[in-house]
């Protein structure tokens, strides 16, 4: 993997991976163009041979289970907990075997090629384009074979695992096993099918519970040791309902990369996967979610009434297969793995600090591949755009503004899918048509759509369904942050900064920076400032005579977009802080704290003082 | 004998002594068992080498001028001369083995310079006052190129590679010198102490570790302390199964003399043929059947050790002592930093009424460590076990002699076909063991079905005597079959480990084993570095596991591969090496098991040992010799 060498030469001119002028991205094939035009019931019954991981067969479940329980790793935690609780280790391995064959997954070819089947129908009535980089899947197919692999996509949507499988069988690979939260078992019949197509459960916390977690790493590490399957899990840990990247979670990465650490596979493939959905089928859920209106628990039920859905049109998906990361090329000098020479190899120990923070860079630096590849479809610079106009906007200066903002966003690099032939007015009243629901033109006028229920409404209502509109269109926008995030906290720590002498905007940086670390993918060790710099002066918004940073005649537009694009989430901070100062009393609970934010907020809105 | 001095006193000791030589004698003569003497310059030296090495030996290669393995007119491989089993032979099956395995063809040669080139050899600076009272000694000495180059190297891929291409050298020796016995060269390190003079041991010359390179910014006279001439039997005590023998002696020798007498000191390392006593010694070497026998450390009952604060050893010849921290072990390993060994009192054993050799056929790598771990657990292991992998196995098998009769042919058909096609194993995954077993008849006869049993448990099948034995020819021959390969295009080169268990066995199809773990690492490692390298022809890895413990095993590696198209083949191969003993490393092995650290592999001693232990051994160095005599630089 040239990736490590090649970031830090990137860093030295001042610029990040994702600003190479160079970066290369493949191009995309629509697999459901071959599906519209032959038989779903032929493709479900094809023959089905991938190449595995150095050609071994692969491994009944119940096998796996066996070398599972039977593992010098699980006897050891078994026999220790057998000590502290003064239970006989048989009654231990008993509940090990219930943990494990709860959480175990069922893969069986039958339930795939129903899925197959089920799948072909339901994408080709809501998608116009599943689209998937061939190039990618070829360099996975090279990977399987070579080390085992870990498929790391993004968690936007409940489709995102059963479109991964799904794509992966049409390109004849290796079905992956995956983690998924416990919540599903909920359904006792999808869960069910989920786990024959290859899905195993995870409780979705378990911290103290030493057996839960050695059966759970050892069930993992020998599904990875063995390349039985690719093993496929959700960094980000949940599905992000705002769509922009959560910070990643670490307990699944230490697990499958500690074999490398310890010699037992001579190296492990990190695929970071990027899935973009031009509509998300969640999305109205997620903003009601957000606000408070309780998740609808995952049950078979409601999946049939969420048939409703299969009426609408979603656009297309793009996704797109990364560059696999060599986790040896990355540990490359930065961990000692003799260290973990002078302890039995069974003996569960806390990943030592060196290895903690490799892990963490590790994560976030697979999320920011996730980011880099996501593919931005225009709609995404008009909810930019019409977030920073909520009064609306007339449609030619939305067209003329998507205009400067594609410059932009191109300039930074982002992987835009802008229809190269079309005019722009096409473009823009294509994207309002897919969209409507949120925007509509009347007159000349583009604005949010805001739902209005029959009757008299109070005026929480009111603000809560135009709440829900904001927020869902803010989903889009969040979906280009990561382009932007790090000019516009330059130029929000320009517009802060007390004057424009150079460390002086860098201390403000610093604070944003620190401050957004919980919001945005940052990875500390970053040259997250130079690279803004950079970008902005490449862009002709900012010089930097000496050690000055000073706007340019020509800057405006851009500054003002970039103050303008973060400032919501400036003013979430504000409004949490006027709480805790104003109101908060002593005592708060977690769980009171959200819902008492919101109403806070809610009260600062209508009183008029917060927008 | 001293006996310059005219006091009565000393013709009396003399007089008693050579009483007591004469009794020795006579019983002698009488009855085999008992003390056998000699004392120092009584005797002709009968050893195998000359001073002049290099009238019986290669001096750009292996071993002996007339032993070469080459490709005959008719393109088939032969091994010339009359020393070895496979002398003479035609080896009908390795040409196919060589050129398919490494892209090679016997049409693309790539000589070696014929002779030494004097030109190259940088003139020697001589140490004029040591040289004078050097003479006065009578100890005789040699500043010839030809003798200084022979001592300015080991058999390191990049030592040999540069002999070959008549590469100029840095520095080499300035002087040899040849002492005849201990009290020589307890004069020799006197005279070097007085002039400051660098001294450089050179035992058998078979360093793989770079420990008889001259360091380069030496400056002082660099005089070569030859130990070949230093190589009696002085006495063999048989009551208490002891020998005390001459640190120069070599391998072969010290097994042919004690053979004589009915003895043998079990010792083999697969360098014994050349490499000496005191190299041993100095290295902490391993011989093969040191399941039965031990390694260095365990046979050495005593050592005399010419320093240069003066002679170090023990004042009694227990068994095993508690007196602090053993100073053996500051020689044992000490490459030649701390003074010259010169005399070893070591245990010998009665030669073996019975041996068998023996081999078992396995269906992969994994079941033969799973079954050697077994054996090693059991401790059952015979006088040697060694496990070949798959590329090892189809090596030894390239290089089977033309069979002279049909019927044998046959037979070695048949029982090919036996393993490949009726138990199902598949010819590119199969490895063998190769056995040997030692003592008398019956005992080794019950403990041959012992392990044998144990290997079935593993899908181990016996397969013969001939296989067993084939595999420990191999041994001695394959530092042959590295220059053949460099006479076209192919280097090679060895190294080794030592590496824990770490077993974990659920059936035969699956185990996991730190010592597997790290030969898979290991090999992909090398495989990688070589094409990100530049190498344009896929490489031979290979590895053994040649030595079990209780805890753990030596595993043995042999990495080849084509040179063409590349500028500079040994820096490309030293690269490839170093990753791959860091690879070693980080996967729980060794820096060493029997080879050592010379001056290749010091820059891991920190990590290896700590840095305080590597002051430890700095502080006995800075007591021991404070003015660097012994001025190789190895180690530390």
């Amino acid at each position: 993997m040239s990736f490590l060498g090649h970031r830090s030469l990137m860093y030295k001119q001042g610029s990040s991976h994702s600003q190479d002028p160079m970066l290369k991205r493949d191009c995309f094939e629509d697999i459901l163009e071959e599906r519209r035009n032959s038989s779903d019931l032929k493709y479900a019954l094809r023959c089905y041979a991938p190449v595995l991981y150095k050609g071994v067969t692969p491994c009944k479940a119940n096998m796996l289970k066996n070398i599972v329980l039977q593992s010098d790793q699980l006897h050891y935690v078994i026999n220790q907990v057998s000590q502290e609780s003064g239970e006989a280790p048989d009654i231990i391995q008993e509940e090990a075997s219930v943990i494990l064959e709860e959480m175990a997954h069922r893969l069986q070819i039958s339930t795939v090629r129903c899925f197959a089947f089920a799948l072909s129908k339901a994408f080709k009535t809501l998608f116009q384009h599943v689209c998937v980089n061939e190039e990618g899947i070829q360099r996975l197919q090279q990977a399987i074979q070579e080390h085992p692999v870990v498929l790391l996509p993004s968690h936007r949507s409940y489709m995102d695992f059963l479109l991964m499988s799904y794509i992966l069988y049409t390109y004849d690979l290796a079905l992956p096993v995956i983690a998924a939260g416990m919540d599903f078992m909920g359904m006792k019949f999808v869960g069910e099918m989920l786990r024959m197509s290859g899905a195993f459960f995870i409780r979705r916390s378990f911290g103290g519970d030493k057996l839960y977690w050695a059966v759970f790493s050892e069930y993992v590490k020998t599904m990875l040791r063995n390349g039985f399957a690719p093993i496929e899990f959700f960094l980000e840990g949940t599905r992000s309902r705002t769509c922009k990247s959560l910070t990643p979670k670490l307990g699944l990465l230490n697990i499958v990369i500690e074999p490398f650490f310890k010699g037992e596979v001579f190296d492990v493939n990190l695929v970071p996967v990027s899935i973009s959905y031009e509509r998300i089928l969640e999305e109205s859920l997620y903003a009601r979610e957000l606000l408070g209106v309780p998740k609808p628990k995952e049950s078979t039920s409601g999946l049939l009434k969420a048939r409703r859905i299969l009426s609408e049109d979603y656009g297309s998906i793009h996704v797109y297969f990364g560059q696999p990361v060599s986790v040896r090329s990355l540990a490359q000098g930065k961990v000692n793995r003799s260290t973990y020479n002078l302890f039995p190899r069974h003996i569960p120990r806390k990943p030592m600090e060196e290895t903690q923070s490799f892990v963490n860079d590790t994560a976030y630096r697979i999320v920011r591949l996730q980011e880099d590849n996501m593919v931005l479809k225009p709609w995404v610079l008009m909810a930019s755009l019409l977030l920073q106009n909520l009064e609306g906007l007339e449609l030619s200066v939305l067209t003329e503004q998507t205009v400067w903002l594609r410059g932009l966003a191109l300039s930074y690099a982002a992987f835009l899918d802008w229809p190269d032939q079309a005019p722009t007015a096409k473009v823009v009243s294509s994207s309002l048509a897919l969209h409507r629901g949120l925007a509509c033109v009347s007159g000349d006028r583009v604005s949010l759509v805001v739902g209005e229920p029959l009757g008299p409404v109070t005026p929480e209502e009111a603000l809560f369904n135009r709440a829900v509109s904001v927020l869902s269109c803010a989903s889009y926008r969040n979906q280009v942050l990561h382009v932007f995030l790090r000019p516009a906290m330059l130029a929000v720590a320009m517009h802060t900064a007390a004057s424009s002498k150079k460390n002086e905007v860098y201390n403000c940086f610093s604070f944003l920076w620190d401050m957004f670390s919980n919001d945005f993918i940052l990875c500390p060790g970053d040259t997250d400032f130079e690279e803004a710099c950079y970008l902005l002066v490449k862009t002709g918004a900012v010089q930097m005579p000496q050690q000055d940073i000073v706007m340019t005649d020509i800057g405006q537009p851009t500054l003002s977009f970039f103050n303008g694009l973060l400032e919501p989430f400036l003013q979430g901070y504000q409004v949490v802080c006027r709480y805790l100062c104003e109101e908060a009393s002593e005592g708060l609970t977690e769980k009171q704290y959200i819902p008492a934010v919101r109403s806070f907020a809610v009260k600062l809105i209508l009183a008029g003082s917060a927008g | 004998m001293a006996s310059d001095s005219n006091s009565s006193e000393s013709q009396r000791i003399a007089q008693q002594r050579l009483r007591i030589i004469a009794g020795h004698l006579q019983k002698h003569k009488d009855d085999d068992s008992g003390t056998i003497a000699t004392e120092c310059k009584a005797e002709a030296n009968k050893g195998t080498v000359p001073r002049k090495r290099q009238e019986i030996m290669k001096w750009n290669g292996w071993g002996y001028s007339d032993s070469k393995f080459l490709f005959n007119k008719k393109g088939q491989a032969e091994f010339t001369g009359k020393r070895y089993r496979l002398s003479g032979m035609v080896l009908p099956s390795l040409q196919d083995w060589f050129e398919n395995t490494f892209g090679a063809s016997v049409n693309h040669k790539s000589p070696a310079t014929p002779a030494l080139n004097a030109s190259a050899v940088p003139p020697a600076s001589l140490n004029e006052a040591f040289v004078e009272d050097l003479k006065a000694t009578g100890i005789p000495f040699s500043h010839e190129a030809e003798d200084r180059v022979f001592r300015a190297h080991g058999h390191c891929l990049h030592e040999i590679f540069a002999l070959r291409e008549g590469k100029k050298f840095e520095r080499v020796p300035d002087m040899v010198v040849w002492p005849n016995c201990h009290n020589d060269v307890v004069k020799i390190v006197e005279l070097a102490c007085k002039h400051n003079v660098c001294l450089i041991p050179y035992g058998g010359g078979t360093s793989v570790t770079s420990a008889l390179e001259c360091p380069p910014e030496e400056t002082r006279c660099i005089v070569s302390l030859d130990t070949s001439q230093m190589n009696r039997i002085l006495w063999i005590d048989e009551k208490n199964l002891v020998a005390h023998v001459e640190a120069g002696i070599i391998g072969q020798d010290l097994e042919r003399l004690l053979n004589e007498s009915g003895y043998c000191t079990g010792h083999e390392p697969d360098s014994m043929e050349f490499s000496s006593l005191g190299g041993w010694v100095a290295t902490r070497a391993s011989g093969m059947k040191k399941n039965v026998y031990g390694n260095i450390e365990d046979l050495v009952i005593h050592l005399k050790v010419v320093t240069p604060r003066g002679v170090i050893e023990k004042s009694c010849q227990g068994p095993r002592m508690s007196t602090g921290p053993d100073i053996h072990h500051f020689i044992l390993g000490s490459e030649g930093t701390l003074g010259v060994v010169t005399e070893v009192t070591m245990k010998i054993r009665p030669i073996p009424e019975y041996q068998k050799y023996g081999s078992v056929v396995f269906p992969n790598f994994e079941a033969g460590v799973a079954c050697l771990r077994e054996v090693a657990k059991q401790r059952c292991a015979p006088a040697s076990i060694r496990l070949m992998d798959n590329e090892q196995f189809q090596f030894g098998h390239a290089l089977k002699p033309q069979v002279s009769s049909i019927f044998t042919n046959f037979v070695e058909g048949l029982k090919k076909f036996y393993i490949t096609k009726f138990k199902g194993f598949d010819p590119h995954q199969l490895v063998v063991a190769t056995l040997l077993f030692e003592g008398d008849r019956e005992r080794v006869l019950q403990h041959e079905k012992q392990v044998y049993d144990i290997a079935a448990t593993f899908g181990g099948l016996a397969a013969g005597e001939d296989n067993g034995q084939r595999g420990y020819i191999l041994t001695f021959v394959i530092a042959y079959l590295r220059d053949l390969g460099m006479d076209y295009y192919v280097v090679a080169e060895s190294f080794e480990t030592s590496v824990p268990w770490d077993s974990l066995c659920f059936s035969l199809l699956l185990s996991f084993f730190r010592v597997l773990d790290l030969c898979r690492n290991v090999k992909e490692r090398i495989n990688r570095e070589c094409k990100e390298r530049g190498v344009q022809f896929q490489p031979l890895t290979s590895c053994r596991v040649t030595q079990t413990y209780d805890a753990g095993a030596c595993v043995y590696f042999y990495f080849a591969f084509n040179y063409r198209g590349l500028a500079d083949p040994v820096h490309t191969y030293e690269r490839v090496e170093h990753a791959a003993r860091e690879e070693i490393l980080a996967n729980g092995g060794s820096l060493s098991h029997h080879h050592g650290v010379g001056k290749l592999r010091k820059e891991w001693m920190k990590e290896s040992i700590s840095s305080l232990g590597v002051g430890m051994l700095q502080s006995v160095k800075d007591y021991v010799d404070p003015d660097n005599i012994f001025g190789n630089r190895n180690l530390l």
